[in-house]
């Protein structure tokens, strides 16, 4: 099947032919490379839309407590359960890993703020720094609470920008003070929030500073943590339903609650906003598995083409060939043994082109929409492998047709 | 060498079938000299054709070298070409992209020679037609008479037992017809046997024996005085 001779024919063919080989390598070769631009780009894309709505995908998870409402192992209902410090310590040992951000918060629902004639009442929230991603929120002057302002107790606040327009009238609040019960608190930084007008009129501090300023002892009043992105909305709900029943019963374990008591401590998720998310995601996919498939196809039709036009062009050689005694498979043979060898290698470069181009340019992008163009080497491998393989399918049949003519009329071409 | 018994073939032409050989029986010794003439249309073509297992007959036998050639398989007819036709058309047909000796090689290559021995045989036929210095050329680079005889020494290379002509002659000047024709005698002279197609009278003449074709039918078969090639140059 592979002999010497054979090669040293194709060669030959090739050699004498450089037009129609370059011809043909050229169109395989740009026909791959701007498939894998298409497949880049369309994962750039992906990467982009997906990053846009990230915040959606985050599911978020939170744990509050409340009274008992059934009598459980003795004990009465109307029992206040209150979650402290070590609860939230006891999560991250056991479920830690599974997290990818967290904090535990009190609040105070309403406390009067001041700063020089303007005052306000505004609701109070201790957390921890990465509160700010378990919000929507977004800082968009000074910095968020940082674990120096946890561990040092500092009186540092970040308002919603509700705050800073009631108490600092458009001023720049950053660096300045705002009083309540006696006590100045050094403004840090500025949040919004699309929840709107009630979600921006809270004020953020350590939850250290504020379970001291507040006697509040190591007392919290909720937990939320969020849960990292799955391949899928159905992976993403098993892990989350697991955890959350884990979490759960270690709490009313804890705390001598009955199982069933929903009112005592809570566990609740986001995953329904989430589901959006990932519904898109799976559009997504789709879209770009069906332009790759297009892309793909016409390749495809495009290697035909070629295989058929030069089947055309050598009508005539392989008359002469058959007059001096060549058997139809030596002709099928020899077609397709060129085709093959030129697909390969052409098919090669404009892999190998498209993977530099989207190295080098990829990482200039810059749109909102795609980010980091990149292809994977599998898939890009197996397309060239699949066009190849398609190419010699396409060139089979001409080439069979080819063989099949009878010399006399094959040497009447011209 | 060749047999032909009661040769009949028709080709359709819309609704028509057109009868184009009605009943040739007709035979070549080893070693002949033979031209088949006749007008256009007379059928002197096909006959060519069905001669050299390009086309094939409706009825009748042929036999070629006591073989039967009759419902041939692609693959068993090219081999039978191979091995017992050599083939030179008034086109040339040579094969533009390769030089003149690998065109002469060529049917070594599909008698499965090695390379080498391929190319020493193929360049001893171009020095017998007086070509070995045109080895390295293309077909393009050569003249029409140059090119007649690499087709010849590709013909020749095969070693076949029937050489067949068509028309060799009709796309060359005259001077140069008869320095082909001069080489096609020698060859003749060596012991092969070839057969030509020709309408032009002077080079029939050249043969030792003429088969007249009109109609389909043969009108005439007799053997000629051959006119040495060499003495009209």
């Amino acid at each position: 099947m592979f002999s010497l001779e054979r090669w040293t024919e194709v060669f030959d063919a090739i050699r004498k032919n450089k037009l129609r080989t370059f011809l043909t390598g050229f169109s395989v070769a740009i026909g791959i490379l701007i498939l894998v631009l298409l497949l880049g780009v369309g994962e750039g894309m992906k990467n982009g839309i997906e990053e846009q709505f990230e915040q959606d995908a985050k599911n978020r998870v939170s744990i509050w407590t409340g009274v008992t409402s059934v009598e459980y192992k003795g004990l009465n209902p109307g029992r206040r359960i209150q979650m402290k410090n070590k609860d939230y310590e006891l999560l991250l040992r056991n479920f830690g890993e599974d997290f990818e951000y967290k904090s535990p918060m009190n609040r105070n629902w309403t406390s009067v703020f001041s700063h020089e004639n303007e005052t306000g009442s505004y609701r109070i929230e201790g957390v921890y720094p990465d509160y700010q991603f378990l919000e929507n929120s977004g800082i968009i002057q000074g910095r968020f609470l940082n674990i120096e302002d946890q561990d040092k107790f500092t009186k540092h606040v970040v308002i919603g920008k509700k705050v800073r327009s009631e108490l600092f009238e458009g001023k720049n609040p950053l660096g300045k003070y705002i009083k309540s019960n006696g006590i100045n608190y050094k403004v840090v930084g500025v949040y919004q929030d699309p929840g709107g007008d009630r979600e921006e009129s809270r004020i953020f501090m350590a939850l250290s500073t504020m379970q001291k300023v507040f006697g509040r002892g190591n007392d919290i009043s909720n937990i939320s943590f969020t849960l990292p992105k799955e391949s899928n909305y159905d992976v993403a709900l098993e892990k989350s339903n697991n955890l959350i029943n884990e979490i759960e019963s270690l709490l009313k374990g804890k705390y001598t609650v009955a199982p069933l008591d929903k009112s005592a401590i809570r566990v609740n998720n986001s995953l329904e906003n989430a589901k959006r998310f990932y519904d898109l995601t799976v559009n997504i996919n789709l879209f770009f598995w069906g332009v790759g498939i297009a892309s793909l196809l016409a390749g495809i039709i495009g290697v035909s083409n070629i295989m058929l036009i030069i089947v055309k062009e050598r009508t005539k050689e392989i008359g002469i060939r058959k007059a001096l005694g060549a058997k139809p498979k030596s002709i099928i043979w020899m077609i397709l043994h060129e085709s093959i060898f030129i697909t390969s290698i052409s098919g090669f470069i404009g892999l190998l082109l498209g993977l530099l181009l989207l190295e080098s340019v990829g990482s200039l992008i810059q749109s909102e929409f795609i980010t980091n163009p990149e292809v994977n080497l599998d898939v890009a491998i197996s397309t060239v492998i699949v066009l190849v393989i398609a190419g010699a399918i396409a060139g089979f049949f001409p080439a069979r047709r080819g063989a099949k003519i009878k010399p006399i009329v094959a040497l009447r071409d011209e | 060498m060749i047999e032909i018994k009661d040769l009949h073939k028709s080709y359709k032409v819309g609704k028509n079938s057109l009868h184009v050989l009605k009943g040739i029986n007709f035979s070549v010794k080893e070693g002949e000299l033979v031209s088949i003439m006749g007008s256009s249309g007379s059928g002197k073509s096909t006959l060519l054709n069905i001669l050299g297992m390009l086309d094939e007959a409706d009825e009748g036998s042929y036999h070629l070298d006591g073989v039967q050639i009759k419902n041939l398989s692609e693959k068993i007819a090219a081999n039978y070409r191979n091995k017992f036709l050599g083939f030179i058309f008034q086109s040339f047909n040579l094969i533009n992209y390769k030089n003149a000796l690998d065109n002469v090689a060529l049917p070594l290559y599909y008698q499965n020679v090695g390379r080498k021995e391929r190319t020493d045989m193929a360049m001893s036929y171009l020095e017998k037609v007086g070509l070995a210095n045109w080895a390295k050329h293309l077909p393009t680079e050569l003249s029409g008479g140059q090119k007649q005889r690499v087709a010849i020494a590709r013909a020749l290379a095969g070693q076949p037992k029937v050489i067949l002509a068509d028309e060799l002659t009709g796309a060359l000047d005259t001077t140069t017809s008869y320095e082909i024709m001069d080489l096609i005698q020698q060859i003749n002279d060596e012991g092969k046997t070839i057969l030509v197609v020709t309408h032009e009278e002077d080079i029939a003449e050249m043969t030792k024996r003429i088969v007249n074709l009109k109609d389909g039918i043969i009108i005439d078969d007799r053997k000629v005085k051959q006119v040495k090639a060499m003495a009209n140059v």
